[in-house]
């Protein structure tokens, strides 16, 4: 058993693209243990936190730094869902065996290990029918599985449910739990702030880039610390 | 790295397609081909020694250029000066007169500037001049281009000067010519053969022919194996001996287009 | 219109003859789109997926290629493989093969710029799914091409479509030889030469038929598979 890759630490990162800041410097330490929601209004800069912090963007400034400096086991160890679940051309059981294949797995275990994944998020049914056909919930549960199968140690999840159903997004929930109970660190982005209450423990507040708040998810709910997240809270946003 | 792979499959490929192993590359003219003679020819001769013959025919002008960088291993051409030009470079190891055929001027049945009269090519040509009757020139460095060019010399006339817009030099093989002189009704100089086997005539008909300046000498060269020694000497001799043999000279002599011979055998004038 | 029927009945009494030439046509062509899409379909790829200085100027570049003339193509070729040339020792002039290399060289920019194109769509919906899954780029590259394998089905027809349409190339570096380099281009243009236009005119219709046939086998290919892959 090697040591984990958490906690992740960000020291002063800073994004900005084509001259606008984005991000602007970000300091966090993100730990094995309290599932962490990322809480912000559209445009405050949680998909481009999230995808610092998975390696998919490369700061302007500053740091993110894992407690692994191997690149490639690091990238085996998080898995990232995102808010339009991105399927192969290919049937949903070929799509999770991909995500083996890639990841090393041996041949001979793949199969067994992805119908064990389908089985999970509750699609072994659907193991053959093309990716693609199936529905928005689905699919995004298929990228559940597909996670699920690398038994991640963190998982980062970008508005999973924005784009479903609340039955569809309930499911999502469902599995979301399931990852957490098996001890994957979930770190999640939403606006959802009921999802936020039923998934988290802890809150990250983000605003215009900035980490404005972070608390434990009763108090921040509770008594908000900061003007701004009472005002996000409240339905009242001042535009930026 | 990628050209040699293309090489490698292309050289696998076209050694599938290449399968006689006897075979030479003969540089000719459009005009001997489109005759159908190598159809007729060719068929006998490969019967008699198991030897293929490759023909590519081209304008005289390249068919000589083809020879002269060893692409070819013999050239079969109707330009006797250029021919000499050919050898005068050591480019070729012997020249043999091999057969004639004649051209025939074509021209509108209308016959505007009135040449039908007359057996003298040059004459003709005068009169097309002083008429400004359309007339269509080929203007491609070919044998029948060479033909008509010293035609105009014959006449007295220095065509380069004293042409104007009824002279159409188009610059195309002997076919697509005489389908511009169809199209627009004009004069025009041509090879009997190509003229025979020529579908679409319109208003054409031959308006002047017989004069033995209009009678087109073919020579034949195997090209010089000391410059390019890959040519196939042997095969190739081979073929220019058949040629010029009684068995050759009597196959061309069979060659008939609609009843009518269209090449005589000289190689021993 | 008799012109057409007249050309088609000469076209089908031609028999042997135009089987060889027929056959010859699509050897040649296919050859070169196979070789065309072995080595377009991976630089496609690569100018799809990777980033370095000057990406934009070979772009531009490929992009331009698609409109070589084959003629020009021809010329060139026709002076590397001729016995005066640098590799006149392969013997490859007035044979099958050099008018495979000939159509490659055409081809090969369709294909890749037209790949390319498709790969860059393709690689920004899935760029961000394959980094996160770990994918490395030649992985990457690989799995793009197959999961845009239907556009790209496009792109190589649209190769086959020059191939079998051209004339200038193959018949400069072929020679148009009697049973032996003449295909069916350049026996359209061997007829309308000689001023057989009904034979040109019927081998034209032969060319076309073909090439329908063969883009509408792809099409039916492609939905089936559609069907199956979604």
């Amino acid at each position: 058993m090697s040591a984990s890759i958490l906690p992740l630490a960000l020291e002063n990162v800073s994004y900005a693209s084509n001259g606008q800041p984005i991000i602007s410097n970000v300091s966090l330490a993100i730990d094995a243990e309290p599932s962490t929601i990322i809480l912000g209004a559209n445009g405050a800069g949680k998909s481009v936190l999230m995808r610092l912090m998975h390696g998919l963007l490369t700061p302007s400034a500053g740091r993110v730094r894992w407690n692994e400096s191997d690149a490639a086991s690091l990238r085996r160890r998080q898995a990232m869902v995102f808010q339009r679940p991105v399927m192969l051309r290919r049937s949903a059981l070929a799509n999770v065996l991909y995500a083996l294949s890639v990841a090393g797995v041996p041949a001979t275990e793949r199969e067994a290990q992805a119908l064990a994944a389908l089985e999970e998020v509750g699609l072994r049914h659907l193991a053959h029918r093309p990716a693609r056909v199936l529905s928005g919930g689905e699919q995004q549960r298929l990228a559940l599985a597909r996670a699920w199968a690398l038994h991640p140690e963190v998982l980062f999840l970008d508005e999973p449910t924005a784009n479903l159903d609340p039955g569809a997004a309930r499911e999502i929930e469902t599995v979301i739990r399931a990852f957490d109970a098996a001890g994957t660190k979930i770190v999640m982005a939403t606006h959802n702030l009921g999802q936020a209450r039923r998934l988290g423990d802890e809150v990250i507040y983000l605003q215009a880039g900035r980490v404005v708040e972070r608390a434990p998810i009763e108090q921040f709910f509770a008594r908000p610390a900061s003007a701004e997240a009472a005002a996000f809270m409240k339905g009242e946003l001042p535009w930026v | 790295m990628g050209l040699s792979r293309v090489l490698l499959l292309a050289t696998a490929l076209c050694g599938q397609v290449q399968a006689q192993d006897k075979f030479i590359t003969v540089a000719s003219t459009t005009s001997t081909e489109q005759s159908g003679l190598f159809k007729h020819l060719l068929p006998i001769f490969e019967k008699q020694t198991g030897i293929q013959v490759r023909v590519v025919a081209v304008g005289t002008g390249q068919a000589l250029d083809i020879g002269r960088r060893g692409d070819a291993d013999v050239v079969l051409v109707h330009a006797k000066p250029l021919e000499e030009k050919f050898m005068a470079e050591c480019q070729g190891v012997k020249r043999y007169d091999v057969m004639y055929n004649d051209f025939v001027l074509i021209g509108p049945k209308g016959d505007p500037a009135h040449v039908a009269e007359t057996k003298d090519v040059a004459a003709a040509f005068r009169k097309i001049r002083q008429a400004q009757a359309p007339f269509v020139s080929r203007g491609d460095r070919s044998g029948t281009h060479f033909a008509e060019l010293e035609t105009w010399k014959l006449a007295g006339i220095d065509i380069a000067k004293e042409n104007g817009p009824w002279y159409r030099d188009t610059g195309q093989g002997m076919g697509p010519a005489l389908n511009t002189a169809a199209g627009m009704n004009a004069y025009i100089l041509s090879d009997r053969g190509t003229w025979l086997s020529f579908k679409n005539r319109g208003e054409l008909t031959i308006v002047v022919q017989g004069d033995r300046r209009l009678f087109n000498q073919y020579g034949v060269m195997l090209v010089n194996p000391q410059k390019h020694p890959n040519v196939k000497a042997k095969l190739g001799q081979a073929f220019v001996d058949w040629l010029v043999s009684s068995e050759g000279q009597d196959a061309i002599a069979s060659y008939r287009v609609n009843g009518e011979q269209l090449f005589f055998p000289n190689a021993h004038e | 219109m008799g012109a057409i029927a007249e050309g088609l009945r000469r076209v089908l009494e031609l028999d042997r003859e135009l089987w060889h030439i027929v056959a010859l046509s699509l050897e040649v062509s296919l050859s070169a789109v196979l070789i065309a899409t072995v080595l377009g379909l991976p630089l496609g790829a690569a100018l799809a997926v990777k980033r370095f200085a000057g990406r934009r100027g070979v772009i531009v570049l490929l992009n331009a290629l698609m409109g070589l003339p084959p003629v020009v193509v021809g010329l060139l070729i026709y002076l590397l493989l001729s016995r005066a040339g640098p590799l006149g020792a392969l013997g490859l002039l007035f044979t099958p093969g050099a008018m495979i290399i000939a159509q490659s060289l055409l081809v090969l920019p369709i294909i890749a710029a037209l790949a390319r194109q498709a790969l860059e769509d393709a690689w920004r919906e899935y760029e961000e799914q394959l980094r996160s899954l770990g994918a490395r780029e030649l992985e990457a590259a690989v799995t793009l091409i197959w999961d845009a394998r239907f556009s790209l089905v496009t792109a190589v027809l649209a190769g086959l479509g020059r191939a079998a349409a051209e004339v200038g190339a193959v018949m400069i570096v072929g020679g148009n030889i009697d049973g032996v380099t003449r295909v069916m281009t350049t026996a359209i243009a061997l007829e309308t030469s000689k001023g057989d236009l009904p034979l040109a005119l019927g081998l034209g219709f032969v060319l076309i038929a073909i090439v329908l046939a063969v883009n509408a086998a792809a099409q039916l290919v492609k939905e089936a598979a559609e069907r199956r892959y979604g």
